[in-house]
Parts: C-alpha cells; structure tokens; sequence
C-alpha cells in the first residue's frame, strides 16, 4: 500500500491548492484505468475458427490488447484496443478483419 | 569562533567551492564561456574525490537540464552552471523543471545572446528567462555569487516553495575577476543546507508516482498554474528567511533590495548585478558635493520585490533604471519594466528614466553614471520623456 492518500475521482472539482505538488500521481500502474477504447473507429473482429494461436498479433500490438489464456487467445480487449489494425495486418491466417466501430456497434445493437 | 580567512578569487571559483560544500547528489552541465571555469572546477573536485556527486558530463545544454530534472524527479538534490546560448538551448526544460517543481539550482554565468555573436557580460540570456517560473538572484560580487548559491538551496528546497533557483553572476566582471573573498567552513554550509527530504521521489518505488503528467482536458492546466504562481510568491517570504538566517551565521548582510542612501535621496539608480558598484562609487561622490542620490540594487529578480523598490524610491524627485538587455518592441526594457509597475501599483509618483547599458560586455563608466544622475535632475526640472536611451551610444 502506498503512504500518499490519493482519490482522483473528484479531479474535475479540485481546487488548485488539492493538486498534488509537481501534478504528481501519487499512484502507480494508473495506466490500466485509462480507457482508451474510446478513440477507436475501426475494430478488429476475430474469427476464432481461422485463428491458429501463433500469437504474431500478441507480439505486434502496442496496446496489450489481445488477450490470452493457456497459450491461446480469447478474445480482444476492447477497453484498450484503439482500432490501429495492426493485428489484422499482421495475421496470416485471416483470423481478424477490421470493420467500422459504428459498424461495430450497431451490430451490437442489434443484437448480433 | 576562528576569524575567517580573506583570500582572492573569481566568481565562479567561489560557486564552484559553494557546489562543493553542498555536495549535490547530481550534477548534469555542458561547458560555455563565461560559466566553464565553474563546472571545470566542479568536475575536478569530482575527480579528486572532494566530493561524491554523480557527475554527467552531457553533450549539451538541453541533455545537462534534462538529466537533472530526471535527477531531481528521482529525488536527488541537483545542480548545475550555465550561461546565454546554454541556457537559450535549455529554454523547453526550464518551464518543465518549475511545472514539475525540481528544485534544482542552476548558476548562470549572465553573457550576451547571438547574433552578433558575443561571449561578454550582459543580462539578455538572463532576462530571456524571466517568464520561466524560476527563482532569479544577481550577485553583485563574487563573494555575493557564493552566498546566493548557498542560500538558493534552501529556498528552492523550501515546503512552501519546491522550485528551480537560478544564481546569477555576471559575465566576466563578477565569473572572471579576481575579488577578496572569505568562505564558511564546510560543515557550516552542510549544516544550514540540510539534507534534502523529496516528497515524491520517483525511486521509492513502495510507493510509486507518475511524474510528467497530463492535464489537456477540462481546466486542471490552468488551475495547476495557479499553484506555481503561489509557489514562486512564496519563494519571497523564503528568499528573506533563509537569506537573514545565512546573514546571522556570516555576518554579511542580506536584503531583498540593497537600498544605498535613499532615505533622504531626490535621484535614484536602480540596477541589478555587477554594475551596481560603480553607481553606488559615482552616487558618494555626489553626495560629498551635497547632491541627494541614491542607489537601489534589487538582489532577487523573481519574484521579484516590488513592494520593497517602491518603498525605497518613495520619497525620490527621479528614478533611473538601467537595464543590461532590452525587449525590442516593448516600451521598456525588463527591469524598467517591472519598476514602473511596481510604482504603479504602489502608488510612487517619481519620474522615471530608461536606461540601457553595457550590452555585449561594453563598458559603464562612472562617467556614465554621472550623465544618468544629471539627467535625472533635468528631467525633474522638465527636460526629456524619460524613454529608453542607449547609454554611451551617440545616436
């Protein structure tokens, strides 16, 4: 446990004296609550039946994002995946195809 | 106590010895004339073993202020020496060692800026970085540039401060001049400086922090710049703590503004650094002839002490200010500048005269002096605007 008593949630409402000096964030491994799926446009979508687990889009992608378990995939991290298409770039097996994200989620929507 | 021993040395030799007595953890610097001598010196000490800093020798000024706000955001105590192209070269890490709030001291030997190309003594690298939200002091004199380091660790160390504090000498009069000088013992510069207790050192890794962070959306920039006006409005009450507290252990004096005969004074000189001396020579021979002057030398620049200005220039018919750099396009130079706001808001009603002198090393005469002082009677009695004039440069 850290010795800085930290809560960000109220940032927007701090006073510029309740800033932590240097704008330091007394907190570590904050990047993981960075939600960074939401610059996205494009998504990639896997087709787990073409997907052969050789990992290439593991290794390739700048965000963590695909996930892992057992030495197989399982799926895409959509919190932080930012749509670069790096993975469907990558992948040899054309496993993962990059659609719009309004695509995406009107899919959703529906259901589908 | 042992009676201190009065010796000969440069400016720069004497921040060299205040370096060493402090013994920072972390020194990053970059060599340039007039500032060498100091981190020349400061490497042999290394060398010898006279002191147990990490010295990183960078290839350049951008990478020297770089390294040390890594230094200091790891919670090291940090210094380092510069001087005009340097320090224009570090211009981006001088607003991030304050947003960060390193408190690193930094010498900075004042030389005039390129082009034309020149190495002399002036303050238009200095005042180029006035708006960076640092600590500013002028020494005066050499054994000035040694009590100003000693005393810029304190301040910039300071809780209700945490911010960058630059020393400044000037080129050549005061770096390279020979001057009597006297030195504390080392202990007592150990003992007044302290050891210097981080409060977010990035190594403590039980307790790990983001430095350098983000703040673009929504306005927390612009609240967290609030914060760093106060802090450096602080540095003021902590510049005359610590400044006094180094006085009672010295015995030499200290005063935000060195105020020379202005009781009782009609005209006034207001200078900064090395030049104040010849003012102050011409302004006692003055007064042996009965004139009424006076001289007000300001030895911190930011923040810089209004209140304490106008409250020695009060009483004055005329006040000149002379300026050893200029702000083109700007009706006044730098210190005219923040003078006339100061009477401004302090409601000092005095003419005042723009000065300005000695750029690129030239030299200021006591001759000079003399012509600023009978300008000031003249234009109490009528005579000119008072607005900017290239001293000794017959137009």
């Amino acid at each position: 446990m850290s010795k800085y008593q930290f809560d960000g949630s109220n940032y927007d409402n701090w006073k510029p004296e309740e800033f932590p000096t240097g704008y330091v964030c007394p907190e570590g491994g904050t990047s993981t609550n960075c939600y960074t799926g939401g610059w996205r446009s494009n998504r990639p979508i896997w087709d787990s039946e073409k997907c052969s687990n050789c990992m290439l889009c593991w290794a390739y992608c700048p965000d963590s994002s695909i996930e892992v378990k057992d030495g197989a995939m399982t799926g895409i991290d959509l919190f932080h995946c930012k749509g670069c298409g790096v993975c469907v770039q990558e992948c040899k097996f054309g496993a993962l195809e990059l659609i719009s994200e309004a695509e995406a989620q009107e899919q959703e929507a529906k259901g589908e | 106590m042992a009676e201190k021993k009065m010796f000969s040395a440069t400016g720069n030799q004497m921040v060299a010895d205040a370096f060493r007595q402090v013994n920072p953890d972390v020194m990053a610097a970059y060599p340039i004339t007039p500032q060498t001598t100091i981190v020349e010196g400061y490497a042999k000490f290394v060398a010898d073993g006279k002191v147990t800093t990490e010295y990183v020798p960078t290839e350049s000024e951008h990478s020297a202020l770089s390294a040390c706000i890594g230094a200091s955001a790891a919670g090291a105590r940090v210094a380092t020496a510069t001087s005009s192209q340097g320090l224009a070269y570090m211009w981006e890490e001088l607003h991030i060692a304050s947003g960060m709030r390193c408190p690193i001291v930094m010498a900075n030997a004042n030389r005039a800026l390129s082009a034309p190309i020149n190495i002399h003594g002036d303050h238009s690298d200095i005042m180029s970085a006035r708006d960076c939200g640092w600590g500013m002091m002028f020494a005066e004199t050499a054994q000035e540039a040694y009590d100003n380091t000693i005393i810029a660790f304190k301040v910039a160390e300071d809780p209700n401060v945490l911010l960058p504090v630059l020393t400044t000498l000037d080129g050549f009069v005061t770096t390279h001049a020979m001057d009597c000088c006297v030195m504390e013992e080392d202990q007592v510069v150990k003992d007044f400086v302290g050891i210097y207790e981080p409060k977010y050192p990035l190594l403590d890794t039980e307790n790990p922090v983001g430095q350098g962070m983000f703040a673009t959306l929504g306005n927390g920039y612009m609240k967290y710049k609030l914060t760093e006006r106060h802090a450096l409005d602080n540095a003021m009450e902590a510049f005359e703590r610590h400044g006094k507290e180094w006085a009672e252990i010295t015995g030499r004096p200290f005063e935000l503004v060195d105020a020379w005969g202005t009781e009782d004074a009609d005209y006034i000189i207001v200078v900064l650094g090395s030049c104040a001396g010849n003012a102050r020579f011409q302004a006692r021979k003055l007064r042996e002839q009965g004139k009424k002057v006076g001289v007000v030398r300001p030895r911190i620049f930011r923040p810089f002490p209004a209140k304490q200005i106008a409250e020695a220039c009060k009483n004055a018919k005329a006040v000149a200010v002379l300026d050893r750099s200029d702000s083109f396009g700007s009706p006044h130079a730098p210190l005219a500048l923040e003078v006339r706001s100061a009477f401004h808001a302090n409601g000092v009603d005095a003419l005042v005269n723009d000065y300005v002198v000695g750029l690129g090393g030239a030299d200021i005469t006591l001759e000079q002096m003399n012509t600023v002082f009978s300008d000031l009677e003249a234009r109490a009695a009528g005579e000119g605007d008072g607005s900017i004039k290239y001293l000794g440069i017959e137009e």
